[in-house]
């Protein structure tokens, strides 16, 4: 199921405003020895949104009435810093998270939300002084993502154009598989290769 | 006749010589060497089956237990879920072809300690593992750097992935540190100054008479942290000390191959005209033992320093940001970090786990004992670290100053294991990250250096190292 198919998604926005949120935080380790993609909303977020005892506190943002039914974050800067886990986009896309909005993303984190249909929307710091503004303030702070124009929109409010290249867009709304196309780059991967091994032959493959 | 090549970084030719084709969205890069452990494959592994793929190169993938591993003595593995991962990992492993240090391998370790050690990193190669720690490789100056497990079954199926060409950065660190300052501290100083985003979309080349001087264990120290700055890969340009440290090594090329390695790897540094996205520059001289007080790197300070005061910051989400941290830490505004307790003490990691730090280590240790109130634990890199240690009777040392001595692994650094700090617990570790619930739930983390840590558990509290040296 590819949850950008049409290309827009509206919903509820919720501001996470902190500076780097790093992957720890989005989910701890207790979680990773999950098998399985799926399944992990429940590890979302887990120290930030439970006391000492372990017991839901319902302060966190996603917590609260009004944005329990969030599916954009609106975050701080360098959001999912630290470990490299892709349970962190699972967690949040298993939780109904379909994108996030922020001043900028950590490198590996980038990569793996893109590879599972999690948008990552980039804005520059004024802008994302605004869109605090509006979700923080709005009773109902609805915002709507369009791909086709590359614009996060707060209906009747403002409107902020984001940078997506169309490969990537094209992606996003195909849902494409990354391995398939690179299986059909192989006869180029084979000749690279070749001339690769006869420049730095040592750079094979070594058995144990 | 061909034009005179174009100054180029070091970075810069890694790039070109890894480029098999470019794409609209990026490039499509070659990966020479891909490390794998029990938690980052077995979903990549399911992915793979799933869809009848097979692994395209197994030989060029290397693969080894350390995250979820019991560092016990013994190692009875009490947690069935981490069970499970050891033993679907040894099986996809055979199944795939895909070479393995076995659990009783006396080649095991945590893979950044493991591949370096055998001389399977190398410079020049593209090397990428499911863990953010790869950047550590880039101390040979081959390009290291951490994916994401979509990724990580990617490379398994076509040994090669897309990406968008990172800017670079040089970071020069010139001038001498003075004993018991090492790379650890120029790393956490080097955070502290640009901060955990300082890095974001950079490769950091690091460059710089101190850079030259670090070890080879220092460069893989500084490239380690080079994550904490956000930098998905940082690189030392190989020299000679970088050939001397590998040559012999067991996976290392040999005879004629070896010399014409050497020479490849001659090539491997940036031209003195090229140019970087970005420079960075510290002057290292009288640098102070570094330690974290907070829940990011960059909450880095010199040990006589005082803890933030956040009435003193004027931008609210900064002021809320401190005084957050300091509440998680159990730290008042402006409190000095000399003199904090500690409960635990870990010496280990991908950061801090080989032989040179733990022989740094013991030498405060060495006729000292740990004070009664901490519980210190030291947790080699390596089985080969453990025995090259204990050959050295490094073992007795920590024995006698009553740390416990483990079996290797990533241990209290994740805790994805059984050791991990309990709620309100404070420890002094050389691990790598500060992050809230890192060590544990509710663990509070002050990161620093080997002799820094040794120093804090004989004192029981954070202490200048310099003062037992």
């Amino acid at each position: 199921m590819n949850a950008w198919s049409t290309g827009t998604h509206e919903g509820l926005a919720a501001p996470l405003p902190a500076a780097n949120i790093d992957t720890d935080q989005v989910i701890p380790q207790l979680f990773l020895k999950s098998l399985s993609r799926r399944g992990l909303g429940t590890g979302l977020f887990h120290g930030l949104r439970h006391d000492a005892d372990g017991r839901r506190h319902g302060r966190f943002v996603l917590d609260q009435p009004r944005y329990q039914a969030a599916s954009i974050l609106v975050a701080g800067p360098n959001f999912g810093c630290g470990s490299a886990r892709e349970h962190a986009p699972w967690a949040l896309v298993d939780h109904g998270i379909r994108c996030i909005v922020a001043e900028s993303f950590a490198d590996i984190f980038l990569a793996n939300a893109l590879h599972n249909g999690l948008l990552p929307v980039v804005l520059p710091g004024a802008a994302m002084a605004e869109v605090f503004a509006y979700v923080e303030g709005a009773p109902e702070p609805r915002l709507r993502v369009d791909l086709h124009e590359c614009l996060l929109v707060a209906p009747g409010v403002a409107a902020w154009p984001f940078a997506l290249d169309a490969a990537g867009r094209e992606r996003l709304v195909r849902g494409d598989d990354a391995i398939a196309a690179l299986q059909a780059l192989e006869a180029e991967v084979r000749d690279f290769e070749l001339r690769h091994w006869s420049i730095q032959p040592w750079l094979k493959g070594v058995p144990a | 006749m061909q034009a005179p090549a174009a100054p180029a970084t070091l970075f810069d030719k890694l790039w070109t010589a890894h480029e098999v084709k470019r794409l609209e969205e990026g490039s499509v890069i070659y990966i020479d060497r891909h490390l794998v452990n029990e938690a980052c494959t077995p979903i990549a592994f399911e992915g793979l089956r799933q869809r009848g793929r097979a692994v395209r190169n197994p030989a060029q993938a290397l693969g080894t237990f350390d995250h979820v591993v019991s560092t016990v003595p013994g190692r009875d593995n009490p947690d069935p879920d981490a069970a499970t991962m050891v033993r679907l990992f040894e099986e996809n492993c055979q199944a795939t072809g895909i070479p393995r240090f076995a659990m009783e391998d006396e080649r095991r370790g945590i893979v950044h300690v493991v591949g370096p050690e055998q001389g399977w990193t190398l410079p020049g190669a593209t090397i990428v593992c499911g863990d953010s720690h790869t950047s550590t490789h880039g101390a040979f100056g081959a390009w290291g750097f951490g994916i994401g497990i979509s990724q990580v079954e990617q490379v398994l199926a076509t040994q090669t992935l897309v990406l968008q060409r990172p800017r670079t950065m040089r970071v020069a660190l010139e001038g001498r540190t003075g004993p018991g300052v090492g790379a650890k501290d120029l790393a956490l100083a080097l955070i502290a100054r640009i901060g955990a985003a300082g890095g974001r979309g950079h490769v950091i080349e690091f460059a710089g008479s101190a850079v030259r001087a670090l070890s080879m264990e220092g460069r893989m120290t500084l490239c380690n942290m080079a994550i904490e700055a956000g930098a998905r890969s940082g690189l030392v340009a190989p020299d000679e000390a970088t050939f001397a440290w590998l040559e012999g090594r067991p996976m290392a090329p040999q005879g004629e191959l070896w010399r014409q390695a050497v020479a490849h790897w001659r090539t491997l540094h940036s031209d003195s005209e090229a140019s970087f996205d970005r420079e960075v520059r510290l002057q290292v001289d009288g640098l102070a033992p570094q330690v974290s007080w907070g829940t990011s790197p960059e909450h880095s300070v010199a040990i006589d320093a005082r803890t933030p005061d956040p009435a003193r910051e004027p931008d609210e989400r900064s002021r809320q940001a401190l005084e957050r941290a300091l509440g998680y830490m159990g730290l008042d505004p402006a409190q000095p970090l000399q003199g904090v307790a500690v409960d635990k003490v870990f010496i280990g990691s991908c950061t801090n786990g080989r032989l040179e730090d733990l022989q740094a280590a013991a030498q405060v240790l060495r006729g000292r004992r740990i004070d009664d109130r901490v519980h210190a634990l030291v947790v080699p890199g390596s089985a080969v670290v453990r025995r090259q240690a204990e050959a050295l009777g490094l073992d007795r040392v920590f024995r006698d100053a009553g740390f416990e001595w483990r079996e290797p692994g990533c241990s209290m650094c994740l805790s994805m294991n059984d050791d991990r700090l309990g709620r309100g617990e404070r420890c002094a570790s050389t691990s790598n990250r500060n992050f809230e619930g890192r060590q544990g739930p509710g663990g509070r983390t002050h990161l620093l250096s080997p002799v820094m840590a040794a120093a804090a558990a004989v004192a029981g509290h954070l202490c200048d190292a310099r003062e037992y040296l």
